[in-house]
C-alpha cells in the first residue's frame, strides 16, 4: 500500500497533458510588470525610480518587514513607470513596469549550464543569501522560504521534506523541474539540509510520475539521509499538512505550523531557486509554468521571466482558443480565474489552465441532501455541508467552533458535492469574517 | 472569444449529482422488483405504477400551484420514493388507498417541510405507516407467493407472512418447533418465496441492489451492516437465552422487511446521520428496536417504526458525533 494522508481526498481526472513538453525558455518579453505584491505579507518597497536603468537580477524593491520577499528586475532596461497595475487578484496593486533594452545581467550572476556541488556558503550565509534572492514558495503560497530556515528558539527541525508531488490537475511545472533539473535539485536539498541542520530529507513524489520518482531515487541513492517517497494519487496531498500526514505519519496541531511537529517543507520549485541563488548567485528572476487546457494547441512548460504578460505565454502555446470560457492562474481546484489577459505572471504563477466555456459555467445549486460526500472527502475532517448553511445564514460564531478556520481551501467538498452547492465559497466568506472576529477579540 | 467567466475555485467538479444518485437507487431496486413480479405477479405491477405515478403527480402538483416553483420531478426523488412506498406494501391494497397514502408520503412528510433535503422522517416509510394505521386490514393481508392464477388477476390468494405465523403462533403458546415447521424454510426466505410486502421478500435481489449501490459509491455499507448485524446478534441472544421467546437470528433478518429497510430505508440521505460513528449507532440503535418490537410490542414486524423513531434522533447524533478532525490531539 502506497503511503498517502490519513483523511479525506478526492482523485480528480489527472489530464497533465503538458507531461511531455520540456522546459523551453519563453522570449523576453518587450515589457514587463512586477508587482510589488507577490508574496504572503508586506509588498515589498521600490528602489527605483521612473527612468532608471536597470539590468536583470538587479534589486528594484526590498523585502518591507519580515514577512516579505525582496523583488529583482526580471528583464534589463529602463523603468518607464511605478504605478497600480491589475494583477492576477483581478485588483489594482503597485507595480514596476520595466521596458526591455537587450539583455543585460548583473556582474556575478553565474547563467551557465555547469552544476556547482560543493556548498561554500555557511548556515548563515546561505539564508541570508535565500532571503537576498527573493525567493518565496513557487508552489502558489509564495511564502518568503528564508523565514522557514530560522527555526523559533525551543523547536527543532527534524525532517526537511520536499514537495514534488504536484497534486493539482493539469500542471506539470514541478515534474518538469524534477526530470531536467534532477542534480540541482538535488544540490538545494543539501543547502536547505545545511541551512535548518536537518539530517533526514525526504522527497514527496505522487505515483503518477514514475519517471521522476525513478530519476531522484537513482540521484540520491549514495547521499545519505536522502530518500524518495512515492505516493499515492490523491488531491490535495501538496497542501503542506497532507505532505506531512503522508510522508511522517504526523500531524501538525489545529492552529499550528509544521514546524512544531519538527517538519519544514519546500516545492521543488522553491528548491531549484535555492539552488540557483546560492551556487549561482542568481536572484529570482524567473520560474516555470506550465500552460495548458484541452483546448490548447501546444500545452507546454515555458521558463519564464517574471513580470511577462499572461498573453505572451498563450500565444507562444498556440494562440488563445476560440471557446475559451476560463482562464485561471493555477491549477483548476486551487488556481484564480483571471479577469483580464494583460495581467502578469508572478513569483506564485504555477500554471495557466484555460477552460473550454462549456466547462466553465458552474452547475445549478440544490438544497443540500445529506449525502455525506463532502464529510468524507475533507481531508481536514469538517463538515463542509454544515460550515455551508451556517455560512449562508451568516452563522460566524458557529462557523468558529466548528472550526472553519481548519480549513484549507481545496475545494474538495465544492467539486463532490451533488447538489452543486459552492461551499467553499460560504466556507472562504465565514473564515473572513471568523479571522475578523478572532482578531478584534484578541486586540482588545 | 466573448467575456471571460470569474468564479472563485475549484473550478472543476466530479459530475456527480443528485439525480444519478437518486436513478442509481432506482437501478437498484429493479432486481427486487422483479422477483416481486414473479412471485406476486401483476398485482406487484399495478400497486407499483400507481404509488410512483401519484408521488410523481403530487409532487408536480404542489411544487406548481402550491410552491408556485419549477417542478423539479425530473430529479427521481418522487420516483423512488414512489417505488419504495409501493415496496413496503402488500400487492393487494386498493389503489385508492396507495393514492391517499402517497399523498400523506409527499404531501405531509416530504413537501410540507420544504422538500427534497428538508424532511426530518423518510416520507416513504411515513406514508406507510399512515396506510397501517388507517388501512389495519387491507395494510395486514398478505398475498401467498406464487399463486396460480397470480398473472391474471389481481386478486390472488392471501395468507400470512412469515413473522405473522411467529408472532400469533406464540402468543397461543405454541411451540416454536412447531410454528417453524409450518413455513417456508430459510432457503425460500433467502429467495423470497415467502409472503410479505411487495419489494421485501427476497433477500437475495435486495443484496445484488446493495452490492451495486456500494459499487456505485452511492451509499457506503455502515448502515446496512450496522442494523442486519445488530438485529442478528439481538434477536440471537434473545433466541439462544430463551428458544421458546422467538426465533432464530437468520429467521430474523430473512423475514420481513429487514433487508429493505436496512439498505434502502435506513439509509436515506436525508434522514440518516452524517459521520460514519454516527451511522452506525444509528443502525445499531435501529436493529435493536426492530427486534425489541418484533419480540416484545403488539406488531409482527418493527422495521419502519424502529427507522422513523431513529430518524427523530438524526438531529442529536449528527449534533454530538463529529467526525475524526485532522491535528486535534497534539500536545
Amino acid at each position: 500500500m502506497l503511503k498517502t494522508f490519513s483523511i479525506g481526498g478526492i482523485h480528480p481526472p489527472e489530464n497533465k497533458l503538458s507531461v511531455s513538453a520540456a522546459i523551453t525558455e519563453l522570449p523576453i518579453p518587450k515589457t514587463v510588470v512586477i508587482p510589488l505584491a507577490q508574496h504572503l505579507g508586506v509588498p515589498s518597497k521600490p528602489i527605483v525610480q521612473k527612468g532608471d536603468q536597470v539590468k536583470v537580477g538587479q534589486l528594484i524593491a526590498q523585502s518591507n518587514g519580515f514577512i516579505s520577499a525582496n523583488i529583482h528586475a526580471s528583464v534589463s532596461g529602463k523603468v518607464v513607470k511605478i504605478e497600480p497595475s491589475a494583477d492576477s487578484t483581478g485588483y489594482k496593486r503597485d507595480a514596476i513596469f520595466i521596458e526591455t533594452e537587450g539583455d543585460e545581467w548583473m556582474d556575478g550572476i553565474d547563467r551557465s549550464a555547469t552544476l556547482v556541488k560543493e556548498i561554500k556558503l555557511d548556515r548563515n550565509a546561505i539564508i541570508d543569501k535565500i532571503a537576498q534572492s527573493g525567493i518565496v514558495g513557487l508552489g502558489g503560497a509564495t511564502f518568503p522560504s528564508h523565514v522557514k530556515t530560522m527555526v523559533p528558539k525551543g523547536k527543532k527541525a527534524e525532517y526537511l521534506l520536499i514537495n514534488g508531488v504536484e497534486c493539482e490537475p493539469y500542471l506539470t511545472a514541478d515534474h518538469r523541474l524534477m526530470l531536467e533539473k534532477t542534480n540541482e535539485l538535488v544540490v538545494g536539498i543539501q543547502i536547505l539540509m545545511k541551512a535548518l541542520d536537518v539530517k533526514k530529507a525526504i522527497i514527496g513524489i505522487e505515483n503518477n510520475k514514475p519517471d521522476a520518482i525513478a530519476i531522484m531515487k537513482e540521484a540520491v541513492k549514495n547521499i545519505e539521509g536522502i530518500k524518495v517517497q512515492a505516493l499515492k494519487v490523491q488531491y490535495p496531498q501538496g497542501g503542506e499538512k497532507q505532505l506531512i500526514s503522508a510522508v511522517l505519519g504526523r500531524e501538525v496541531p489545529s492552529g499550528g505550523l509544521p514546524i512544531d511537529i519538527g517538519a519544514v517543507v519546500y516545492n521543488v520549485g522553491s528548491v531549484f531557486a535555492i539552488y540557483e541563488a546560492v551556487q549561482k548567485n542568481k536572484p529570482l528572476v524567473e520560474r516555470v509554468v506550465t500552460i495548458t487546457g484541452k483546448q490548447v494547441k501546444k500545452p507546454s512548460n515555458f521558463k519564464v521571466r517574471i513580470g511577462t504578460s499572461v498573453l505572451e505565454l498563450i500565444e507562444q502555446a498556440g494562440g488563445l482558443p476560440e471557446n475559451t470560457g476560463k482562464i485561471l492562474n493555477g491549477g483548476p481546484m486551487m488556481g484564480k480565474a483571471l479577469a483580464q489577459l494583460d495581467v502578469p505572471v508572478v513569483k506564485g504563477s504555477s500554471g495557466i489552465l484555460l477552460i473550454p466555456e462549456q466547462e466553465a459555467i458552474r452547475k445549478e445549486v440544490f438544497t443540500c441532501i445529506r449525502c455525506t460526500k463532502c464529510i468524507s472527502v475533507c481531508p481536514m475532517g469538517l463538515e463542509p455541508y454544515l460550515l455551508g448553511i451556517e455560512g449562508e445564514k451568516g452563522l460566524y460564531d458557529k462557523m468558529e467552533n466548528d472550526r472553519v478556520m481548519d480549513c484549507i481551501e481545496c475545494g474538495s467538498c465544492s467539486y463532490v458535492c451533488p447538489a452543486g452547492r459552492p461551499l467553499l465559497d460560504y466556507i472562504r466568506l465565514g473564515k473572513g469574517k471568523v479571522g475578523q472576529i478572532i482578531r478584534k477579540r484578541n486586540t482588545k | 472569444m466573448n467575456k471571460l467567466f470569474v468564479s472563485p475555485s475549484p473550478h472543476i467538479h466530479s459530475g456527480d449529482s443528485v439525480s444519478k444518485n437518486m436513478y442509481g437507487v432506482i437501478i437498484a431496486l429493479i432486481p427486487a422488483f422483479m422477483t416481486s413480479v414473479w412471485f406476486f405477479g401483476i398485482g406487484s405491477i399495478v400497486i407499483t405504477l400507481a404509488a410512483v405515478l401519484s408521488c410523481v403527480l403530487f409532487e408536480y402538483l404542489i411544487q406548481k400551484y402550491m410552491f408556485k416553483t419549477a417542478p423539479t420531478i425530473s430529479d427521481g426523488s418522487a420516483i423512488l420514493t414512489g417505488l419504495l412506498l409501493a415496496f413496503n406494501i402488500p400487492t393487494t391494497v386498493p389503489i385508492w388507498m396507495i393514492i391517499t397514502g402517497s399523498l400523506v408520503t409527499i404531501g405531509i412528510a416530504k413537501m410540507s417541510f420544504g422538500g427534497l433535503g428538508n424532511n426530518p422522517f423518510n416520507p416513504a416509510l411515513v406514508g406507510r405507516v399512515f396506510m397501517l394505521i388507517s388501512y389495519p386490514v387491507q395494510m395486514t393481508t398478505w398475498p401467498v407467493p406464487m399463486s396460480d392464477n397470480r398473472f391474471t388477476s389481481i386478486d390472488g390468494l392471501t395468507g400470512a407472512t412469515p413473522l405473522g405465523v411467529l408472532k400469533e403462533g406464540l402468543g397461543k403458546g405454541d411451540k416454536l418447533e412447531t410454528i417453524l415447521s409450518q413455513m417456508p424454510d430459510l432457503g425460500n426466505m433467502f429467495l423470497g418465496n415467502i409472503g410479505g410486502s411487495a419489494g421485501e421478500i427476497s433477500a437475495i435481489a435486495l443484496l445484488i441492489g446493495f452490492v451495486y449501490l456500494l459499487w456505485r459509491k452511492i451509499i457506503t455499507w455502515h448502515i446496512p451492516v450496522s442494523v442486519i448485524g445488530s438485529v442478528f446478534i439481538f434477536s440471537g441472544i434473545l433466541h439462544f437465552a430463551n428458544p421458546e421467546l422467538t426465533a432464530g437470528p437468520v429467521f430474523h433478518i430473512l423475514a420481513g422487511g429487514v433487508m429493505l429497510g436496512a439498505i434502502y430505508m435506513a439509509t436515506d440521505y436525508v434522514t440518516s446521520p452524517m459521520t460514519i460513528t454516527g451511522m452506525l449507532i444509528y443502525g445499531i440503535c435501529i436493529g435493536i428496536l426492530t427486534v425489541l418490537i418484533r419480540v416484545f410490542g403488539a406488531y409482527p414486524e418493527g422495521i419502519s417504526f424502529a427507522i422513523l423513531i431513529m430518524n427523530a434522533f438524526t438531529p442529536l447524533i449528527n449534533l454530538y458525533v463529529k467526525p475524526k478532525r485532522f491535528g486535534r490531539v497534539r500536545s
